[in-house]
């Protein structure tokens, strides 16, 4: 397990950057707009986000509120209208490696067995797989599917699904993970189960986490930060420090700190008319 | 799950249909003393076939190569053209407009002309059987290739795939079934293209048999030739059928058959 972990602040590139050495992710003056027949819609708008080298932050907002748009703009998968995305100092043009990347749908490859999908990073690098494959043993056995590496995706249930695509995620141990909205097709006690699993990793291996939710429980949940989102156009609103003993169980969510962050973020909501207050 | 819902009782069902049909056939052709000129019992066709089976079957075997050449050409070039029109906006443009446009065209209007082209061989009939498959085809291999999910690219993309990696590892496999599909139609397609190409000039084939009994009212032949049609074609259907099964055992239509139902 000792591989996983890996240490933020020795792994800064060539320790000349030491002043941006806690900063892994800078974006600044960000714009994104679409161009359509209707006309422009402004999907962000002045983004300004430094995300620390180890930290685990959430990206939290209603639908259409670009918080995708955002992830996919630091995987490097968009061209962005104005602004910059800076990961270690350096702009991303192309899809930065040392970076895995985790989606709601699992797009896993029915044709290959769950140990060849965690392996498709490693193919797609050209790396020998041989060498890879006690890594890709080792992780599924993190996740407890080990004794599933050579079925197939189509004979699993969707909650190990998703496991197989965070192993496929981690494969290549990047220091960076970008997860978008990966349990957001799950029903809620499998969902819980992730959370509890995903936490329980960041806690053993301080990866730079990038998690993108709609639902203010899971965020407060998992996260040393939130950042709440507004829409129309997709904005940041707020940044919130999540000061929760760690490691987090899931009875964390009836105390009354969690709690408050919780009402907190729900009246962020409720103040940008994004939910309604009941009576 | 009674017994006729059952594998062996599905083939059992069709088996027997087709004897009370030729049953019923056989009794009324000697009920109504239809004229074999017209009609043939089915035990008459039968003993022809079954007399000559040598002739019969060289027969068989030149259509069915004739077939089997025109479907290979197609699949390999279809793929190719699929591949092309799927990467390249100009291919799509030019070479989709000229597919559809030929494919409006009745193939046995053309068939003349490639007899005059390659001559009374099976080059013609391979040509044809090639030329009328080879449009479902590249039509379901473009709507494979481009079915792959969005969120599928930007893993490849993530990952830094080339566009070869993207294709061969990712986009062709999702495509296959699609592909199949246009294959299976394919597949009857050339066999008909076959048969056009031996009705307009040729020396051998189930097309010249039936083209050469014609005139001197040889219906017995006729019949026998068409039997064997009917036998050659759901065999090659089937064949292409057995090859999805291997080929792409995780496809959604299958994933009822043995597989384990996913509980969340």
């Amino acid at each position: 397990m000792s591989e996983l972990v890996r240490d933020p602040v020795t792994e800064a590139p060539n320790g000349a950057s030491d002043a941006v050495s806690d900063v892994y992710v800078r974006i600044s003056g960000l714009d994104k707009t679409y161009h359509s027949e209707r006309g422009d819609v402004e999907a962000l708008k002045a983004i300004d986000l430094d995300i620390r080298g180890g930290e685990f932050i959430s990206i939290l907002g209603p639908s259409g509120c670009g918080k995708s748009t955002l992830l996919k703009c630091i995987a490097g998968l968009e061209d962005l209208t104005a602004g910059a995305v800076d990961i270690r100092g350096r702009p991303v043009t192309a899809p930065p490696l040392d970076t895995g990347i985790v989606f709601q749908r699992d797009v896993l490859l029915d044709w290959r067995s769950v140990l060849d999908n965690v392996l498709l990073p490693i193919e797609f690098a050209r790396l020998k797989t041989r060498n890879w494959r006690e890594k890709a043993l080792e992780l599924l056995h993190l996740f407890e599917l080990e004794a599933f590496a050579d079925r197939f995706p189509w004979e699993l249930s969707g909650g190990m699904r998703q496991r197989v695509a965070i192993c496929r995620g981690l494969i290549r141990d990047p220091a960076l993970l970008l997860m978008d909205e990966p349990f957001g097709a799950l029903d809620a006690i499998t969902r819980d189960e992730l959370n509890l699993e995903l936490e329980r990793i960041w806690e053993r291996t301080h990866k730079t986490i990038v998690f993108i939710t709609h639902s203010i429980p899971e965020a407060v949940f998992l996260s040393s930060r939130v950042v709440v989102m507004s829409r129309n156009p997709g904005r940041i609103v707020e940044v919130l420090d999540i000061e929760l003993d760690r490691p987090r169980a899931l009875d964390i969510r009836e105390t009354p700190a969690f709690t408050k962050y919780v009402r907190h973020i729900r009246e962020t909501f409720e103040g940008l008319g994004i939910m309604k207050r009941g009576r | 799950m009674g017994f006729w819902s059952s594998k062996k009782g599905r083939v059992l069902n069709v088996v027997l249909v087709l004897i009370g049909f030729c049953l019923i056939w056989e009794a009324a052709v000697h009920v109504f003393a239809i004229k074999a000129f017209l009609l043939p019992p089915p035990s008459k066709v039968i003993t022809d076939i079954v007399s000559q089976p040598l002739w019969y079957g060289m027969h068989t075997l030149v259509t069915l190569k004739e077939t089997a050449l025109g479907f290979a050409l197609a699949v390999l070039v279809g793929l190719i053209m699929a591949i092309g029109i799927v990467f390249s906006r100009f291919v799509e443009q030019t070479l989709y407009t000229f597919l559809v446009a030929m494919n409006s065209i009745p193939k046995v209007a053309i068939a003349p002309l490639f007899i005059v082209w390659f001559g009374a061989g099976i080059e013609p009939k391979i040509a044809i059987a090639f030329l009328i498959a080879v449009f479902p085809i590249v039509i379901d291999t473009v709507l494979g290739l481009r079915s792959v999910e969005p969120d599928m690219l930007d893993l490849a993309r993530s990952m830094r795939g080339s566009a070869m990696q993207t294709l061969w590892k990712i986009r062709f496999p999702t495509a296959l079934p699609s592909m199949f599909a246009g294959m299976k139609v394919g597949i009857s397609f050339a066999f008909i293209g076959s048969i056009v190409g031996e009705f307009v000039a040729s020396q051998a084939g189930l097309g010249f048999v039936i083209d050469s009994a014609q005139p001197t009212f040889d219906t017995t032949r006729i019949f026998a030739a068409i039997l064997l049609l009917a036998v050659v074609g759901t065999a090659l259907f089937y064949v292409i059928e057995l090859a999805e099964r291997t080929f792409i055992p995780w496809h959604v239509s299958r994933r009822r058959e043995g597989a384990p139902a996913p509980s969340h």
